[in-house]
């Protein structure tokens, strides 16, 4: 199934430019993620650090470069000789593998919890609904909310309900997780219970791609930090380097604008 | 003062204070028991009601055939002709596709250009536009003929006496109504499908949804909370526009059969009367339907006659925490 050869990248960004309009917000971003690896972007807001992360599951289309996902090309299609976009239903397919989760958690309103994570296993995937249920109880009770599976979003907290947000987007065992700021949307008291379950898939061995603002967190989780400024990445590396002694300018006066914050 | 102790003291208590007094609702309610003490006068004791004749025209049974099949029946079947054409129209509007958003805007501007009574008049002489009958076929298969000598290619035909009966009658009715409705609901379609969040798409989408889907089980769902409320107003006009049908004419119709019956009687406003309160009992019930509608799409929300009752301190609604 897979068209990536051994030990290549389950992610291979390359040289990934996006425009809106007249303004260029990627200017030219490469990023490999291996398997099993967790990745935390940093960078100012308008870094174009979320963009980057809505292209990996083509939820914005990329104008240059190329993004691979476990050796298959996002967005676009090579047929004879040239490249050609893909259509909204292709698109979707490759979308099923990459779970994402959101600043605003986006759960559906009209569906409780429990619904929430059954919805695309059986639209989607087909699964049979008895056998999706199971499992989206048993996703429920491992991000804590057993007792909750049958409240509606609006019943919940904001931590619960990005909690059910990572459950419905495990649901479709995808092979990439991406997280969008996924607790800058939260009161600081709820932020460390998100925190606690993606410390938990981290460990679990899920690939992680994570657009955060949680310098600590990804000091203790990451494998790789990159920091993003302007659309380039302008550096990349272990936390311990990358956070601990930041070798540009414009890494130090964010970390130390960030730590200021918080 | 004595006795209630101090307004003012150094740690304040329990307000035991004055509420704001209302004079004027008292006038009003005077006033307003005046007036409806007059009505109710006028209403027994008036020479030009009769009320046990306006209880004979409810009980006629070609008022009542009206009542079911020209006001009710007719009511259901061109709202639901509306209200599939209008979500198409919605979405189309709503589509990339500068062509079918461009169509959607030229239906919806002529049907909504053109009165009700206007619309009803034309549907009835259409007609006269198939004066070889109307035929499901290839089209311009006579230009075909002409060139390549190919016969008729027509698979179903009707003559055009049977196209007028068709569009002079109740048929013509549902339709003209119908698509016309559906103009309106598009727009309300279309600022129901608008007031759910861009989020809720790309939640959808990310989740490897096809965009039928996310429109089926996800935007379509929310967007009734919108939309439910102000159909409910128009199926409630529609019930009182289905009195304009005798321009078509179709005769099996309320307001239609008691307009003859007055016409016969002189009866005019006891027979009137009949027909006001049949109006008024249907329109009671819609509202109580559109009640139980509201309730049931606005599940999940907390606003609305369907609220649930969140946790104290918790925010409520989509987007309640930015």
């Amino acid at each position: 199934m897979s068209a990536r050869a051994a030990g290549e990248p389950l992610v291979r960004a390359v040289n990934v430019h996006k425009s809106f309009g007249h303004v260029e917000v990627l200017r030219g971003v490469d990023l490999d993620v291996h398997a099993g690896e967790v990745v935390c972007l940093l960078g100012p807001s308008g870094s174009g650090k979320t963009t980057f992360l809505r292209c990996l599951n083509a939820l914005e289309r990329i104008d240059g470069g190329r993004i691979r996902v476990d050796g298959e090309l996002i967005g676009l299609e090579e047929r004879g000789g040239r490249l050609h976009r893909l259509t909204d239903r292709r698109l979707a397919e490759q979308r099923r593998d990459i779970g994402m989760v959101f600043q605003r958690f986006n759960l559906f309103p009209h569906m409780t919890a429990l619904e929430n994570v059954v919805e695309a296993p059986v639209r989607v995937r087909g699964v049979a609904k008895a056998q999706a249920r199971e499992r989206a109880l048993a996703l429920l009770e491992r991000v804590g909310l057993a007792d909750r599976v049958h409240s509606y979003p609006a019943q919940l907290s904001g931590g619960q309900q990005q909690r059910v947000a990572i459950a419905r987007a495990l649901a479709m065992r995808p092979k990439l997780m991406l997280f969008d700021e996924p607790t800058s949307a939260l009161d600081p008291e709820l932020v460390g219970e998100v925190l606690a379950v993606m410390r938990e898939l981290a460990a679990d061995g899920t690939t992680m791609v994570v657009v955060t603002h949680e310098v600590a967190f990804a000091r203790e989780v990451a494998d790789q930090v990159v920091f993003m400024d302007g659309g380039v990445v302008v550096e990349r590396g272990a936390p311990a380097d990358v956070i601990g002694s930041p070798r540009h300018e414009r890494t130090r006066t964010f970390l130390a604008r960030v730590r200021d914050d918080g | 003062m004595s006795g209630r102790g101090p307004v003012e003291d150094a740690r304040p208590g329990r307000i035991d204070a004055v509420e704001v007094r209302h004079p004027w609702r008292w006038v009003a309610l005077a006033v307003i028991a005046v007036l409806v003490a007059m009505l109710a006068h006028l209403l027994v004791t008036s020479p030009a009601f009769d009320w046990a004749f306006t209880l004979e025209v409810m009980n006629q049974t070609a008022v009542i055939r009206g009542l079911l099949l020209g006001t009710l029946l007719m009511t259901v079947l061109a709202m639901v002709i509306a209200v599939v054409v209008g979500v198409l129209l919605a979405i189309a509007r709503l589509s990339d596709n500068p062509l079918l958003s461009g169509s959607a805007w030229v239906y919806t501007w002529f049907f909504r250009s053109v009165p009700r009574y206007v619309l009803l008049f034309l549907t009835g002489t259409l007609g006269a536009l198939f004066a070889d009958g109307l035929s499901l076929g290839v089209p311009f298969d006579f230009l075909l003929t002409d060139v390549l000598g190919t016969p008729e290619l027509r698979f179903f035909s009707v003559d055009q006496a049977t196209v007028y009966a068709w569009l002079g009658g109740y048929a013509g009715g549902v339709l003209a109504l119908g698509l016309s409705e559906a103009a309106y609901m598009a727009e309300i379609a279309r600022a129901g499908l608008l007031s759910v969040d861009r989020g809720q798409h790309e939640a959808a989408a990310a989740l490897g949804m096809t965009q039928r889907q996310v429109m089926r089980r996800i935007v379509l769902p929310q967007a009734m909370r919108v939309i439910v409320p102000p159909t409910g107003n128009e199926v409630i006009a529609m019930v009182k526009d289905t009195s304009l049908l005798s321009a078509l004419p179709v005769t099996v119709e309320l307001f239609y059969q008691v307009t003859l019956i007055s016409g016969r009687t002189y009866q005019v406003l006891p027979a009137l009367a009949a027909a006001v309160i049949y109006y008024l009992v249907l329109t009671s019930v819609l509202m109580v339907g559109q009640h139980f509608l509201e309730r049931r799409f606005g599940r999940g929300f907390g606003r609305g006659p369907g609220a649930r009752t969140a946790a104290a301190g918790v925010a409520v609604g989509p987007g309640a925490q930015k």
